[in-house]
Parts: structure tokens; C-alpha cells; sequence
């Protein structure tokens, strides 16, 4: 009996000191093992008398089952400090730079017209697209501007030569697609347009965005309603609006659209136009053989670059074709 | 346009102030660009002689002078105006003055002598630039009144931007009757009084062309006093205006012009030979007209002409020879309606723009030439005096537009506007604007006066209701529709998703001008069918763009010129190819530059190469999913290095190219290479199937690795398709994990060496099975490629 309870003495002072896992495991061989002492202690068991036996042998597993927790709790507790150990020389330094390709952006003028055609899509609008070089007749006759309009002037238009030209506005994609499919029609046409023309706000070329909604039900009411709506949309907050008679061969009554807007610093809001719209000019809608005592339409046209303008604050819309990446490096 | 409120006043009896009146126009469509005042505020300013002047003692350019401004004791005023002498009356600024925002004027002393206020040049008093000297008034100026009195300065000049279909509005007169609709205000139209002739004699007047002149009305005056001074309240009144005052009789027909909006024209009668005749120029005729240019005819313009040829071009400028001058007596005055299609364009082309060519192209009354030559009649006479002779009136009433007579239904306006406006209000607006409504059976019917001929079909009255009853009555609504979706293809990947992949690989998107220089196209050798601008701005932005190439490579130069060394840009745009008919295709195109990757820490950096760029272009072009893999050809263009360039194929149909940009091209334009691009046609790239699931293996797949020789020349390509072909469906994918040349490879060979993964649908592949498949795949390549197995 005592032997028992003094080598589980001496086994546990033993297992207490341990440092090392290797030498842990041989505690373990030494004392549990096939030959270790305590099984050897139950070999012992064979010889003895009853009595004594069921006593020693409760006593040599009693300790036996001691030694075995002793060890896996310093088990534990070794294989922790191991861990820990290796955890702290692997300590790095998370503020370094991260590893890779850097993100490229889009244009700001891509990123607003994509913008635009996202707000119109919701609204039912189907994107349409046309040719950039254009003729007489979809830039300019289709649309009800005479062969003498002095609004023709005003266009600034770039020529080749031999009748076609460079379209002025997106306009002509509304003749083609009311000439292909008829009324109805709920299209917006963004693209490039051209006009000869340089300064801090105008560039030779820019992009416009052109809305076309025709059918039997179409009012001014609604045009003013869809674009208080885009407006909204479009900057995030309900801005104030106003609709000013205006003139455009291809509409009519015509209207120039104002925002409310502060100008940098201004505490007083200013108004700046922003866009031209109207109704569909029933001289349009005939010559694209649509009936304009049935179908009343709406159009609406803006620029992209004025609108990404207003909306990061570039002052000179030459900016935008200069690609300077610090430039363009700013938008996302 | 720009014009004075005073005048309009004249015309109609306003009580709006100018804020007001400036809001009200912009509402009414007549945008209002700016405001100024007249003059600048000034206070206690009054009109005053000077009786005495002597030279300042103490100062060689001062005087000191001596001013009667209606008081008992003259003034004594130190002044230093060059045009100081005794008998003028001018504007003099007392003790106690304030003008402009702060400026006051206080008793001083100057070099010695008292000076008991300040006499005023126009600058001074804010109404022009003027400094030369002090503003001289008229004699008959009651001295002591104040000049805000005596000029009427209380007075703005409103700028207004008219739309060009707004011709009406070109003057005082046309202004007053939008704005009598506008502000429900009341017109006042003052009578005009046919002249008393004095003379009797007159012109002979040929219309030759009564389509493009069809009234012509000329007067004679004769014995006018050719220095006669203008009277102040024109001169204030043109300033007002925005314009200069030149002499009496010039500056009544421009009055008559702002007032009426019909241009005038008065010709020195002793300088015309024989009748007047209207008709088309004729190549060999030439003029040279009063702003000194020659002008040569054509058959395009319209001339006035006398015995000896044309003395004008119509509607746009007289000729020097008969212009008015300061020893003209007798004159012959013009007053004519032309068609604005004769006129319209001509002055534009010709760099002859004028306040009349202006009106006419786009169209003045053409009732209106009588009343303007009575008009300008009586104030000539009254001004530089004179006897009028007898009405010419030429015209071809067949010639002269008609008015237009127009429905406009009471539902169509509430149909096109959403919204009801009771016919009372209608009917009332109709009025306003003299369009003599009739109502009956739900239309009316309005008869349009002569001036507002934009006036000719229901919408343009459905916008004249609009506009008077206020755009900001019309309610906000939302279109009603049905939510059809439409069609959403999928077989097109679409051009966002091409971008952001582009972005995500590292790309900046640029957007470039789609018109360029010949010159920067042929250095690229990609001017060949170039389509050429008619009136390109300068020759920098000369031709449609053949390729988005050109335009990156200048921005990548321009961005490298500003300390930019690693950079990578992309566009998406339309390029132009002429050949017999146009083609306009879409593109995509990228180049880059500098290091693989950004500098960063524990990556090695290298030089860029093709492979990068393939990689990027591949995973770009995954967005097609596995249908109709991306293939480089080795080819070469004139731009690329040799060595480096690559058609781009889908199906063995090429799709653009891609490769390193060739050296001499980058030397050309100082660029430190490499510098590697493609480009490729958008919509053949982004044509794709829609995907078909197929079953995945639930069973394990193997890879075998193969070390080969090949020949050199053998290209990945050629090993990889025979691959493919030698072991069938079994093959699941196919890497290429090493390429190697050198020690223990044969020179003139090089040693690919690629991982086969191979699997089962339905079982799992056996030893045999895989033995044989690599055995095959082998002697295959042996056979059709040179290949040989090497150890690995």
C-alpha cells in the first residue's frame, strides 16, 4: 500500500516538473507503460491474498487513473505553452500593404450615363443606340428643322462634304427607333454627340442622354413628373425645379428645365438649366409615320458631362478628355 | 436682345417692378440673361452751366470753374476735364453727393483753391466708359434738376435670350404685346401719322424676285441738315440698347429697328443712278459695303440694285458708295420684307452678321413696312429736318405670307398638358395675345396677327396657353404604362460587365475625342480608310478615329510627360472605317505600361510582357463563359513588335489583335517601352452560348504530368489541340506548368512540360485505362509533332 501512494507521490512531483512534451511521454511509459511501475504493481496482484488483493487493486487503479489525469492535464498544458510559443514568433505586422492588382475605375462620364440608363431602366425605358455619323434627314429634317432653321445654326454641326454629318444630338435615335417599331415607344439613347465648338464648358464632343415616351396617354403633367423624378433620383435629394417655355424644332410646347443649386460656398441657391424637353413636335411623329392624333409623345434630352459636373464638382469639362489619372483616379 | 424697361413702359402700362417684370419674362420663355441698372446710384447730382473757367494757378492741367446750377451764387468747381470751357452744361455732383456704392463727394481743397463739388464724365455717373471728358447735356437742360430726373435713370436694360422661333420679340413693340399676355398688363400702341409730303418726287421699284422680296417700300427726304445732333433720349435710349450712337439719321433707323423690330435703310440719294430693282446677284457683280469688305456676288444673293448695279445686299448690309454720310441732303429710305430663306444662312457664311440680318433670317411682319417708314419719317423730319416725298409701295400681295388661321380644341389642350384650364381663361389668354379667338363646339378658332407667324398649328397654341397660364400650373404626374420587362438577353455579355472586368484587372477607362489627326493615325499605319471632317476644328481633330489605339497611346504619353509611370488604360467606343460604304463598330482596347503589378513588398518585380496582357485580355474574356474559347494566331501589324503580335480569334474567326507595341512607333513618340495592347470588336466578343449544365463526376480524377521535347517551332497551341484530340472525353483539363530550353535540351527543342488531369462520368478510372490513354497520347504527339517523352 504504501508503495502505491509513493510512487504516485514521486509520479506526480515528477509530472509537475516536466517541461517537455518528449519527456512527459516517457513519465508516462515509465509509470503506465506495459512495464511501468504501476502496472507492474497489478502484476503483483496475482500473488495475493483475496482480501488484500480487491484493496491493492482498487488502490493501484485508483492511482493509476490519477496518474493518467495528472498527465493529460500537463499534456495540456505543455502543448499550450508549445502553441503559445509559436504564436508569438509568428506575430506580424498587420498594417503592411496588402498584395495585388490595383483596381482600374471608370469614367466619371461612363459612370454617370450608367447611372442614368439604371434610373430610366427602372422606370421601364429601353436603351437604344444609333449611328454617330448621321445625314440631313435623321439629324436635322426628321426632327422638323427646315432646310433654312436658323436653329441649324445654333448646332454648330461638323460636315463631311458629301451630306453626312456628325450628329448633333441623340435626337436621331429617336426617328430611327419610332421608325423600326412604331408607337409605342419608352426609350432612352445616351451616346457621343458632336458640335463644333471649345471652351471651358463646351468640348467638340460630349454625351447626351435622350428620352422618348409615346403613346396614348402621354401628358406634360407626366413629363414634369418623370423628371422631378430622375432629378431626385439622380442627386439623392428633392431638389426644386422649374420648367421654362422654350423652343426646340422638334417639340412642342418646349421647355427648359432649372434646378435649384448651390453654387460652391453660396448659401442662395442659383438656378441652372440642366436639361431641354417637350412634346414630341406632331410633325415628328408623322414623319415617322405615327398617327399624332392617337399617340402624343414626350422627349427629353440631357448632358452627361453637365450632370457629372454638377455632381463632383469639375469645373472644366475639358478635364473629362484630358485623361490625366490623377484626374480620373478620383472617381470609382 | 437687349432693351431698356423705360421704353417698354412706353408701350404698356406696367406696375411691376423690375425683379418682378425679369421673373415674369423667364416664365414666359423669354429667358431674362441679365439685369443691370442704367447707371450707378447717385444722389444730389444736378445739371449745371459753367459761366466762367480760368487756368488753376498752382496746376498746369486744372481749371477752375464757375457753375450755375439754378442757385443765386455760382459754384466754384477745380476740375481737370480737357472739354471745361464756359457755355456747356453738365452734370455736376454738388457737396453732400453720393455716387456709385460709396463715393461721396465733400468741399476740398485742391493744390490751394476751394472746390465746392465735382463735375462728371459718363463713367462717373456709371452710364458708359467714357472718361474723356466731362458728359456735355443739351442746352436747353433746366439747370438745378436732378439728372436722375433729367435722364430718366431710374431705368434697367434687360438682357433677354430669345429662342429663334421668338422673331416677334426682337423689339420694344414686340416685347410690350407678350408682355401685356404675360402680366395681364395694357398694351399702348401709339399712333403713327402718315408723313406730309413736301416734295413729290419718287423711285421706280422693280421686284425681280418677289419670292424673296415681295414689298418694298422706299421714301425720299430731301434737305436734311446732315450734322444734326441726335436728340439725348435716343441717344439714352440706344445706349440702353446696346447701342452706339453715329449720326441723326443712322441712329433713327436703328431706333425704328429696336422700336418696331423692322430694319431700315437709308442710301444718299445723290449717290444712287436710276430706279431700285430687287433681284439675285449675278457672279462678276461686286460691292463693297460699309464695313469696307468687298463682297462678290452669286446668283444666292439677293442684291437691291440701282442703274448701275447693286448698292446693297439685301437684308444684311449696304454699300459703302451710298451710305449715309456727313454731307449727305438727301437720302431714300429702305423699308422691305424679305423671306427669310432668301436671307437665312448668308450672313453667317459671308461673316456679315448685323441687327437686321439677324431679324430677317428669322422673319420680321411682314405687314410692317409702312408704319415703320411713316415712323421713321416723322422722326427724321423732326430731327434732321427735311420734306418727304410720297410712299413708294412695291409688292407682290401674292408673295406676302398669308395669316394663319388656326383650331384649337378645348380636350386636345387638356389632353396634351394634363390638366383643365376653363375656357374663360383660354379665351382671355387668346386675347391677350390678339389672337381674335371664336369659340364654338368645343375649338376655337383664332385668326394669328401678321408678327406671329411661328404661330401655324394647334400644338403652338396648346404652348401659348401653357406658357401665359404659367408652366408651373401644370401639375407633376407619373406616365401610366404597362410593366412589360421586354426581353433580357443573355446571349451578350453586356459592355458593363466588359468594363468592370477591365477595371477589376487594373484598368483606368479613358474616353477619347472620336475624331483625331491623320498625321498620329499614320504612325500607327491606321489611316487607310480614314473619313475625313469637312470643317474640322483644327487638323489635330481632322478624321474619324480607324482604331481606339492611337487616342490611348497619346493619353498614356501625356500621362507618362507627368511623372506617371505605371499605368493602364482602357476605352469602349465607335471606330470609323471608310471604304465603300462606312462601317461604325464598336471597340474595346487596352494598353499598359510599366511594372505587372503595383510596387509592392515580397513580390519580385519584372517587365511586363505579353503573357500579362494575355491574361488579363483571357479573363476578360471569360465573361463569354467556355463557349468559343479566345485564340492567338501569331500575325503582324505595322504598329506591333515582329516578334510579339497576335490576331485574336474565337472559331477560327479573328476578333482583333494583341501584342507589344512596336519600338520605332514608341520612339516616335518618346515612350520608354514596352508597352503592350489589344483591341478587339465588341460585339464579336461578347457574343456567347448560354450555358448547359453538364453532370459533374462523383468519381476521382487523375493527373498524369508529361515532360516533352518539341521542336521549337511547335507551337502550345499545336501541342495542346493534339492533346485534345488524342485522349478524347476522358480529358477534363489540360496545364502547362513548365516551358524550359537550355541544358539537357537539344538545341533547336524545347521541353513543355503539362499536367493531364483525366476522369470518368461513370466509373473510376483504372491504371490500365490511364496507362494506356498517356501511352496513346504520346506516341500521338511523337508522331504528328516530333515530340518526345523526357524524365521529368
Amino acid at each position: 500500500m504504501e508503495s502505491v501512494d509513493q510512487i504516485l507521490k514521486q509520479a506526480l512531483v515528477a509530472i509537475a516538473a516536466c517541461e517537455e512534451l518528449s519527456a512527459l511521454d516517457e513519465l508516462r511509459v515509465q509509470y503506465l507503460g506495459k512495464k511501468g511501475q504501476v502496472t507492474s504493481l497489478l502484476k503483483t496482484l496475482g500473488s495475493m491474498e483475496a482480501e488484500l488483493r480487491k484493496e491493492f487493486g482498487q488502490a493501484v487503479n485508483r492511482a493509476k487513473g490519477e496518474l493518467a489525469e495528472a498527465l493529460s492535464a500537463r499534456k495540456r498544458e505543455l502543448e499550450d505553452a508549445v502553441l503559445n510559443s509559436r504564436l508569438a514568433t509568428e506575430s506580424i505586422d498587420v498594417t503592411l500593404p496588402g498584395r495585388g492588382q490595383e483596381r482600374g475605375g471608370l469614367h466619371p462620364v461612363t459612370h454617370t450615363s450608367q447611372r442614368i440608363n439604371d434610373i430610366f431602366s427602372r422606370l421601364g425605358y429601353d436603351i437604344a443606340t444609333g449611328p454617330e455619323v448621321e445625314d440631313d434627314y435623321y439629324n436635322f429634317e426628321a426632327l422638323n428643322f427646315s432646310p433654312d432653321h436658323p436653329a441649324r445654326a445654333m448646332h454648330d454641326t461638323f460636315y463631311f462634304g458629301d451630306g453626312r454629318l456628325l450628329r448633333t444630338h441623340t435626337s436621331p435615335v429617336q426617328v430611327r427607333v419610332m421608325q423600326q417599331q412604331g408607337a409605342p415607344v419608352r426609350i432612352i439613347a445616351p451616346g457621343r454627340v458632336f458640335r463644333s465648338d471649345s471652351d471651358q464648358t463646351h468640348t467638340p464632343m460630349f454625351h447626351q442622354v435622350e428620352g422618348l415616351l409615346v403613346g396614348e396617354t402621354v401628358t406634360m403633367a407626366d413629363l414634369k413628373g418623370v423628371l422631378q423624378a430622375f432629378v431626385n433620383a439622380f442627386f439623392e435629394t428633392s431638389l426644386a425645379m422649374r420648367f421654362r417655355p422654350s423652343y426646340f424644332p422638334f417639340t412642342e410646347p418646349s421647355a427648359e428645365v432649372d434646378i435649384a443649386w448651390h453654387r460652391g460656398d453660396d448659401k442662395e441657391s442659383g438656378w441652372l438649366e440642366i436639361l431641354g424637353c417637350g412634346m414630341v413636335h406632331p410633325n415628328v411623329l408623322k414623319s415617322c409615320g405615327i398617327d399624332s392624333e392617337k399617340y402624343i409623345g414626350y422627349a427629353f434630352g440631357m448632358g452627361v458631362e453637365r450632370l457629372a459636373m454638377l455632381r463632383y464638382g469639375v469645373a472644366d469639362i475639358r478635364q473629362f478628355f484630358e485623361n490625366d489619372v490623377r484626374f480620373l483616379r478620383q472617381f470609382h | 436682345m437687349r432693351f431698356s424697361v423705360n421704353w417698354l413702359k412706353k408701350w404698356v402700362d406696367l406696375e411691376l417692378g423690375v425683379d418682378e417684370l425679369a421673373s415674369r419674362l423667364t416664365a414666359s420663355g423669354l429667358e431674362v440673361e441679365s439685369v443691370h441698372a442704367v447707371a450707378a446710384p447717385c444722389s444730389a447730382v444736378v445739371v449745371a452751366e459753367i459761366t466762367h473757367c480760368e487756368e488753376h494757378p498752382n496746376a498746369d492741367k486744372l481749371k477752375v470753374c464757375l457753375l450755375d446750377a439754378g442757385e443765386e451764387k455760382p459754384l466754384q468747381v477745380v476740375c481737370g476735364a480737357p472739354n471745361a470751357r464756359p457755355g456747356i452744361r453738365v452734370p455736376l455732383a454738388r457737396v453732400g453727393a453720393v455716387i456709385g456704392d460709396d463715393f461721396k463727394v465733400s468741399k476740398a481743397k485742391l493744390r490751394g483753391t476751394e472746390s465746392f463739388g465735382m463735375a462728371c464724365s459718363e463713367r462717373e455717373l456709371g452710364l458708359s466708359d467714357d472718361h474723356s471728358g466731362l458728359m456735355e447735356l443739351p442746352q436747353d437742360a433746366p439747370l438745378g434738376t436732378d439728372i436722375r430726373d433729367y435722364l430718366e435713370l431710374d431705368d434697367h436694360s434687360i438682357e433677354v435670350d430669345l429662342t429663334p422661333n421668338r422673331a416677334d420679340c426682337l423689339s420694344i413693340r414686340g416685347l410690350a404685346q407678350d408682355v401685356s399676355a404675360s402680366c395681364n398688363a395694357n398694351l399702348v400702341v401709339p399712333e403713327v401719322q402718315p408723313a406730309k409730303t413736301g416734295i413729290s418726287d419718287t423711285i421706280g421699284v422693280t421686284l425681280e424676285h418677289p419670292e424673296d422680296c415681295p414689298r418694298y417700300v422706299g421714301r425720299f427726304i430731301r434737305g436734311i441738315d446732315p450734322v444734326a445732333a441726335t436728340p439725348l433720349w435716343m441717344v439714352e435710349a440706344l445706349r440702353r440698347s446696346g447701342i452706339r450712337s453715329i449720326s441723326a439719321t443712322v441712329d433713327a433707323t436703328n431706333y425704328v429697328l429696336m422700336e418696331l423690330g423692322q430694319p431700315m435703310h437709308a442710301f444718299d440719294l445723290d449717290h444712287l443712278k436710276g430706279d431700285i430693282c430687287v433681284r439675285r446677284g449675278r457672279t462678276g457683280e461686286s460691292l463693297e459695303l460699309l464695313d469696307g469688305k468687298q463682297l462678290e456676288f452669286n446668283e444666292e444673293l439677293l442684291a437691291i440694285c440701282d442703274a448701275s448695279g447693286p448698292v446693297a445686299l439685301a437684308g444684311i448690309m449696304g454699300g459703302l458708295a451710298t451710305g449715309v454720310t456727313d454731307s449727305t441732303r438727301n437720302i431714300l429710305l429702305e423699308s422691305a420684307y424679305f423671306n427669310p430663306s432668301t436671307i437665312s444662312g448668308k450672313a453667317r457664311a459671308l461673316g456679315l452678321q448685323t441687327d437686321a440680318s439677324h431679324r430677317y433670317e428669322r422673319g420680321v411682319d411682314p405687314q410692317g413696312q409702312v408704319r415703320a417708314i411713316e415712323r421713321i419719317t416723322e422722326l427724321l423730319l423732326e430731327i434732321v429736318g427735311g420734306e418727304a416725298g410720297p410712299l413708294v409701295h412695291a409688292v407682290s400681295e401674292l408673295h406676302v405670307p398669308a395669316q394663319n388661321s388656326v383650331n384649337l380644341r378645348h380636350a386636345r389642350l387638356q389632353r396634351v398638358l394634363g390638366m383643365e384650364i376653363d375656357i374663360e381663361e383660354v379665351t382671355r389668354i387668346l386675347e391677350r395675345l390678339r389672337l381674335q379667338p371664336d369659340f364654338g363646339d368645343g375649338a376655337w378658332k383664332v385668326t394669328v396677327p401678321s408678327d406671329r407667324f411661328d404661330i401655324a398649328i394647334e400644338e403652338d397654341l396648346i404652348e401659348e396657353i401653357a406658357r401665359i397660364h404659367g408652366y408651373d400650373n401644370i401639375p407633376v404626374a407619373l406616365p401610366k404604362g404597362e410593366l412589360d420587362p421586354g426581353v433580357v438577353p443573355e446571349s451578350r455579355v453586356p459592355l458593363q460587365n466588359i468594363q468592370q472586368a477591365l477595371c477589376t484587372l487594373g484598368y483606368q477607362e479613358a474616353i477619347n475625342y472620336s475624331f483625331t489627326s491623320e498625321e498620329l493615325l499614320g504612325r500607327f499605319s491606321l489611316d487607310n480608310h480614314v473619313l475625313p471632317l469637312a470643317n474640322a476644328l483644327n487638323t489635330d481633330l481632322g478624321v474619324m478615329r480607324t482604331s481606339l489605339l492611337p487616342g490611348l497611346m497619346e493619353t498614356l504619353a501625356r500621362n507618362l510627360r507627368r511623372q506617371q509611370d505605371r499605368l493602364r488604360f482602357f476605352e469602349t467606343g465607335t471606330v470609323f472605317e471608310q471604304q465603300e460604304g462606312l462601317t461604325e463598330s464598336w471597340h474595346v482596347a487596352a494598353v499598359a505600361c510599366g511594372s505587372p503589378l503595383p510596387e509592392q513588398w515580397g513580390v519580385d518585380s519584372r517587365t511586363l510582357d505579353i503573357f500579362d496582357l494575355k491574361g488579363d485580355l483571357e479573363a476578360m474574356a471569360s465573361l463569354r463563359g467556355h463557349t468559343g474559347e479566345i485564340e492567338f494566331r501569331k500575325a503582324t501589324s505595322p504598329w506591333l513588335h515582329p516578334g510579339q503580335a497576335a490576331m485574336v480569334c474565337i472559331n477560327g474567326a479573328d476578333i482583333g489583335w494583341a501584342g507589344s507595341i512596336h519600338p520605332a512607333v514608341l520612339k516616335q513618340m518618346t515612350i520608354k517601352g514596352p508597352v503592350l495592347a489589344f483591341e478587339l470588336d465588341v460585339d464579336l466578343l461578347s457574343k456567347r452560348e448560354i450555358s448547359y449544365t453538364k453532370n459533374i463526376s462523383h468519381f476521382p480524377s487523375v493527373r498524369r504530368d508529361l515532360a516533352l521535347r518539341v521542336p521549337e517551332l511547335v507551337t502550345f497551341a499545336e501541342v495542346k489541340r493534339n492533346v485534345i484530340d488524342l485522349s478524347g472525353d476522358l480529358l477534363i483539363n489540360l496545364v502547362l506548368f513548365d516551358l524550359y530550353t537550355g541544358q539537357n535540351v537539344e538545341k533547336g527543342y524545347k521541353s513543355l512540360a503539362i499536367g493531364l488531369i483525366l476522369q470518368n462520368v461513370s466509373c473510376t478510372l483504372t491504371d490500365e485505362v490511364v496507362d494506356s490513354l498517356v501511352q496513346k497520347v504520346i506516341q500521338g504527339l511523337e508522331e504528328r509533332l516530333d515530340a518526345q517523352l523526357r524524365g521529368l
